[in-house]
């Protein structure tokens, strides 16, 4: 059976069923809880920023969802920790942008305490992040940093582009025995679609071939998914065979997938909402000069935002965003 | 607690621990200098009494997160000298497999979660291995060792942020021996004593003469036994002195030197420790010999197996990164 949902109400179901299952997961971040002074008449919790963990400390209680001080560099390298140890924390970072205030715990020690002990030590920790732009919330408050993660060995990158893949990447990336940083772009986190009832996983490093084509690949992941599809959909009406691949996760990277894909159209375009220097698009361009050289009949296009930080006004940020018109000319341009 | 409530045979082990941990650094002394092990390297020597008199407290299930200056830590936590030393030479019977080095010696087994190259990288992992204890109901407590440099860092004020605000199972050991490298503490850090960083979160914060085994034993004791009965953190500021400088080959000009030799001459923790154990009747000087004779012996042995021991494959640079990927 399936339902509809949007994406934030399937990821707080996919966070409820993984507590159920396990009880060392617990729930940690900024307002996840989000308030509610029991001891008060007539309040109650805000679970979430965005209300996306709403209802879950009345479930698990506050021994397993903590709300923490605004503090991130604490609260992330604590959940570390904690996952280093025998829990199996989910620690949200409220915002992608607020990696600048986390990110030793990150970088220095969940990404490496594994290889540096020799094997000897697991960090099954999975930290929730809000990622992108599309809600006006400006420069700091919109990054997709996912290339930043994605660049860190050690920890693994999880990027949905639906509401049902949210729920069954988030549960797989909980019950992941390595760091993964699961990223919910702005971009779906509205997005309404059928999500199965019940427990199921979508595995990490597995793309998604979401429509089929034979003439150019569009590579795509997130909130670019649907920009992707847009585009497939114009291109058909053209009498061009657009193939959409969902990446899903950037760390582990479905390669197979890219090149085989690639190796079928002969033509490629990556659209990633990110800045594009040393961006997810441009990786998988060099990818497929390296390893797909052959098969490749133009040149690979990557359809990326500017190389500037996110603007505030609703023009310029829509400006700002990749849309299936810039994949139309991408595709135009190929020849 | 009296002081001498302690057994012969535990105190032996005490010293023991600590003669370990000083012919441990003086050895690495030599081999860093005559070019046989290679990286960075920084030494605990001078500050044994303060991993002894803590860890001689904790069992295997108690957590221990460390910094830099990392192998006193790892030896009063119990971790196996020998695979310490062959870890140091690059080994792949080293305790991290030749993959760590000096400044991330970790055994989980043993409670060990690591050194930690990152000054307060170390505070919030056990605040997290705390909270792993609170969540899940275990008698468990973790202890964070670090200086009185990481005090200055972010990573410290969160970390006991939470620990307060949550009454976490932790004890965070302050090793306040003066120095952040090279700069004296007092240019750096406006409080006189680090416990009033720790009380102003409400926090307990107790100092100990971090050169006298008897005085951390008793207070981190008493520290420890609060955390394990639910009633909340505490830090204990130790006051120290490094014997060695920053890193091997520092030539520690920045420091002075009547002080140095003040307190490497007449504050010594080993000797310390021998004249109270002594005039309490409870050890004699044979048992001292006894045990610099057998530790001696081990340290070689250390040194002479690890260099014999085989190197770590080429192709194991690509294992361990990920659980499965």
């Amino acid at each position: 059976m399936a339902r509809e949902l949007n994406t934030g109400a399937a990821i707080n179901e996919a966070i409820a069923i993984a507590m159920r299952s396990d009880p060392n997961v617990i729930l940690m971040g900024e307002d996840v809880a989000g308030g509610g002074d029991r001891s008060k008449e007539g309040t109650e919790e805000m679970g979430g920023v965005l209300g996306t963990t709403r209802g879950l400390v009345g479930e698990f209680g506050m021994n397993r969802v903590r709300d923490t001080p605004i503090a991130e560099m604490g609260l992330i390298g604590t959940a570390v920790g904690a996952a280093a140890t025998g829990l199996r924390p989910v620690a949200e970072l409220m915002f992608m942008d607020f990696l600048g205030t986390s990110l030793d715990p990150l970088l220095n020690q969940a990404a490496k305490l594994r290889y540096m002990f020799g094997g000897k030590v697991k960090v099954p920790l999975t930290v929730r992040t809000v990622s992108g732009a599309g809600m006006q919330a400006a420069a700091q408050h919109s990054q997709s940093l996912y290339w930043m993660t994605t660049g860190i060995p050690g920890l693994k990158t999880v990027v949905p582009s639906s509401p049902a893949d949210a729920k069954g990447l988030l549960l797989a990336s909980i019950r992941d025995d390595d760091p993964v940083i699961f990223c919910e772009p702005k971009g779906i986190l509205n997005q309404v679609g059928e999500v199965p009832e019940g427990d199921y996983e979508i595995p990490l490093g597995e793309a998604n071939l979401v429509r089929e084509g034979s003439d150019v690949s569009l590579v795509a992941f997130g909130a670019t998914v649907a920009i992707a599809m847009k585009a497939a959909e114009a291109l058909e009406g053209a009498g061009t065979s657009a193939e959409v691949l969902d990446l899903r996760t950037l760390s582990p990277l479905d390669e197979v997938a890219i090149l085989t894909s690639l190796e079928k159209t002969g033509r490629m375009v990556i659209i990633d909402e990110s800045t594009p220097r040393c961006s997810i698009a441009r990786d998988i361009a060099a990818i497929c000069v390296d390893k797909g050289f052959d098969f490749l009949n133009a040149p690979v296009k990557c359809v990326t935002a500017p190389h500037t930080p996110v603007p505030f006004s609703a023009v310029l940020e829509k400006a700002f965003l990749p849309s299936a018109q810039d994949v139309l000319d991408a595709v135009g341009e190929m020849g | 607690m009296g002081q001498m409530d302690l057994s012969r045979e535990t105190l032996i082990e005490v010293y023991r621990k600590m003669r370990t941990i000083r012919g441990f650094e003086e050895n690495l002394q030599n081999l860093v200098a005559a070019g046989k092990i290679g990286g960075f390297m920084h030494l605990y020597a001078g500050e044994e009494a303060i991993a002894v008199g803590v860890c001689s407290q904790l069992s295997d299930a108690d957590l221990v997160g460390s910094t830099h200056r990392g192998h006193g830590h790892c030896i009063a936590k119990g971790v196996d000298v020998k695979a310490m030393m062959a870890e140091l030479f690059g080994r792949a019977t080293g305790t991290n497999k030749g993959k760590g080095g000096s400044m991330h010696i970790a055994d989980v087994d043993k409670g060990m979660l690591g050194a930690n190259g990152i000054v307060g990288g170390g505070i919030p992992l056990v605040t997290g291995a705390a909270l792993t204890a609170q969540v899940l109901g275990k008698d468990n407590v973790a202890v964070g060792f670090f200086g009185d440099g990481a005090t200055n860092q972010g990573q410290f004020h969160e970390s006991l942020t939470m620990a307060a605000n949550w009454k976490l199972p932790v004890l965070y050991v302050c090793e306040n021996n003066g120095f952040g490298e090279f700069t004296p503490t007092e240019f750096v850090v406006p409080v006189k004593d680090i416990v009033e960083r720790a009380r102003s979160y409400s926090m307990r914060a107790v100092i100990a003469d971090g050169m006298d085994f008897f005085d951390v034993y008793e207070k981190a004791g008493e520290a420890i036994e609060l955390a394990r009965k639910g009633e909340g953190p505490t830090l204990l500021e130790c006051k120290t002195y490094r014997f060695y400088g920053h890193y091997v080959g520092d030539p520690t000009p920045y420091r002075n030197k009547e002080e140095a030799e003040d307190w490497i001459q007449n504050r010594d923790p080993l000797d310390i420790f021998e004249t109270k154990a002594t005039e309490a009747g409870v050890m004699k000087s044979d048992d001292f010999r006894t045990v610099d004779g057998e530790v001696e012996i081990l340290l070689r042995e250390a040194v002479e197996e690890a260099e014999a021991a085989p190197m770590p494959e080429a192709a194991d640079v690509l294992t361990d990164v990920y659980v499965r990927y």
